[in-house]
């Protein structure tokens, strides 16, 4: 039975909906604001919300003491590049995972999935000193490879999903209809999976972004992306709220772009064979 | 043309081998229907006339050729699936075009083919709109229209109405067999359905655990079925078999009889029994009545109305004629 929809309980929903929403965005808005104080505002007790005065300063400070374009064309080229690298990979994976599968393919992929469980620390020590013999450390090259790696079982993981949900008897009606391998993968698969690949692309790129751990121990200068310029405003410079919020800002400001614009592509993969 | 001869094939899954050695012969304009429980083989039986399954020996002859090692898309047969499996990011003129845009036509003459078989199926509306902004029927429309452009020289259907309700699956079955008369060609037809198989086929293939039970037409099926799995299986409602005393008096270690081949009576007859359940149809009355001596209620098919209620004690008289007899083996006595 359908549950009845009053509209005094769709106002509820939507006043929850909105409180948690808010909840979840309180802080990225607070970092946002408290970049427009002053450093005396920014840690004035009670805390101004709106009205204070705006201020550009802190973005100009920022911008004399480092040089943001590095730390952004760096993270660009790691986070894109591991992406593109993930996803050249992990499409063929994914591909003969799901449309040639094995009596192995799920033990495959849950032990894919199972490199997820353990903490990043736990294998620090063997990749350092591995970067170290290599000379990968602080080198786009090295993070590179490793945010491709860590990310590997989700863009698997994703895409394996997606090509599951495109029914086997399509590529077989394409056969029936005279097209050879390469136009069936041409014509048929790969329109179908775009929108799949698209998504698994977008959210490996926010989350290679967004990713600190190995890229804060891996890198000192030369590699170091926008995760590296904000955490040189945190500990040494003690405690500059206002910089510091200015320097996540403009860390943040790229990828929250390019989430808002591809939010519906974004929900759409992360939702998909949810509901059928 | 479009003459399919199976010479001795085989199929098996690993260790499993889901069709034993097999020969059929289909001949050309002919609309056979294979029909079967399910997991008896059958739409493994099409897959590998299709190509889609490799057979595991045996040989396969398409118009005089061996086809046994020619991939699926150069048989020259075309394929309705049950899902439809229509191409979702395509119109519905690029969908029924897509096999021409295989073989390489040109665009005229892809858009007049794709046209005229339109106009067949009364998909002239629609030919912009994307299959998901279709019912089911006229998707399955659309599945049989990129069927028909490629003139092929059969066209093989996997239990294609299964998904369409009741009234749209009678039309359909229609619209199928009306198509049939016209093109003339092959057409071979997967489904579980007896009704479906007994309304349109020339030639009925009954199988069970890939084996083939009997080839013939739906009245031969029906008359003379080979043996007690095609006389269980072909007509509705079900056959009767009736063991023991029953059927020794015939000579027979069981018989069969259909329900309309039994005459109800209030005084007399050759056996009696209780009226269980009653279904009236109107045109039909169908009573289950539980006879003296036999664990599972026979069913009984009488036209029109008839006066018996629940409960109410019955004479049956099975037509002579009509009974058939079946050995210890379950085959057919003549």
């Amino acid at each position: 039975m359908a549950r009845a929809v009053t509209p005094r309980r769709k106002t509820i929903n939507t006043i929850a909906a909105w409180a948690v929403g808010l909840l979840i965005f309180f802080p990225i808005l607070w970092t946002i604001l408290t970049s427009f104080k002053t450093e005396a505002q920014a840690i004035s007790d009670p805390p101004v919300f709106l009205f204070f005065d705006w201020t550009l300063e802190n973005y100009a400070v920022v911008q004399e003491r480092s040089d943001y374009m590095r730390y952004l064309w760096n993270s660009v080229i790691i986070a894109g590049g591991s992406t593109l690298l993930g996803i050249v990979i992990g499409v063929p994976a994914a591909w003969s995972m799901a449309f040639v599968p094995s009596k192995r393919t799920k033990d495959i992929l849950m032990w894919m999935l199972s490199t997820k469980m353990l903490p990043a620390v736990g294998v620090l020590y063997p990749i350092y000193l591995l970067f170290i013999k290599l000379g990968l450390l602080d080198t786009r090259v090295g993070l590179t490879l490793v945010l491709m790696l860590i990310n590997l079982p989700i863009i698997i993981w994703m895409l394996y999903t997606y090509f599951k949900e495109i029914p086997g008897e399509i590529l077989e009606a394409a056969r029936m209809d005279g097209a050879t391998l390469k136009e069936e993968i041409l014509y048929i698969l790969t329109p179908m999976a775009v929108p799949g690949i698209a998504s698994t692309l977008l959210l490996n790129i926010i989350l290679a972004w967004n990713e600190a751990f190995w890229t804060l121990n891996l890198t000192a200068a030369k590699a170091a992306p926008l995760t590296a310029f904000i955490a040189s405003y945190s500990s040494p410079e003690g405690l500059f709220y206002a910089k510091l919020s200015a320097a996540s800002t403009m860390a943040i400001a790229p990828i929250l772009i390019l989430g808002w614009f591809s939010q519906k592509q974004l929900v759409r993969g992360l939702t998909f064979g949810a509901v059928k | 043309m479009g003459q399919i001869t199976l010479n001795q094939i085989t199929k098996s899954f690993g260790d499993v081998q889901v069709i034993p050695p097999l020969d059929l012969q289909i001949n050309d304009g002919e609309f056979v229907v294979f029909v079967g429980p399910s997991g008896c083989g059958k739409s493994t039986l099409l897959r590998l006339i299709a190509g889609l399954e490799d057979v595991t020996t045996g040989e396969i002859d398409i118009d005089g050729t061996n086809a046994t090692e020619i991939p699926p898309a150069k048989r020259g047969l075309a394929m309705v699936f049950q899902s439809y499996a229509l191409y979702p990011h395509m119109s519905v003129r690029k969908n029924i075009a897509f096999p021409l845009r295989m073989a390489g036509l040109d665009k005229d003459a892809q858009d007049a083919k794709v046209e005229a078989a339109a106009k067949v199926l009364n998909l002239t509306d629609y030919l912009d709109r994307r299959p998901g902004q279709l019912s089911g029927g006229q998707r399955q429309r659309v599945a049989i229209g990129r069927a028909i452009v490629r003139e092929p020289a059969a066209f093989l259907f996997d239990e294609p109405l299964s998904n369409l309700d009741a009234a749209l699956r009678v039309n359909m079955r229609l619209e199928i067999s009306e198509l049939h008369q016209s093109l003339e060609t092959t057409m071979i037809y997967v489904t579980h359905d007896q009704v479906e198989a007994m309304t349109m086929a020339d030639k009925i293939v009954v199988l069970q655990a890939g084996v083939i039970e009997q080839v013939g037409s739906p009245l031969e099926l029906y008359h003379t079925p080979r043996n007690k799995f095609v006389a269980g299986f072909i007509g509705s409602p079900k056959m009767n078999f009736m063991m023991g005393e029953f059927a020794s008096e015939y000579g027979a270690t069981t018989i069969g009889i259909r329900p309309e081949h039994l005459s109800v009576s209030h005084s007399e007859g050759k056996w009696s029994g209780r009226v269980g359940v009653s279904e009236h149809l109107g045109s039909d009355t169908f009573l289950y009545v539980e006879v003296d001596g036999l664990s599972d209620p026979v069913t009984v098919r009488s036209t029109g109305e008839v006066g018996f209620r629940h409960g109410d004690t019955i004479h049956l008289t099975p037509d002579p004629e009509k009974i058939h007899r079946f050995d210890n083996q379950g085959l057919r006595i003549a």
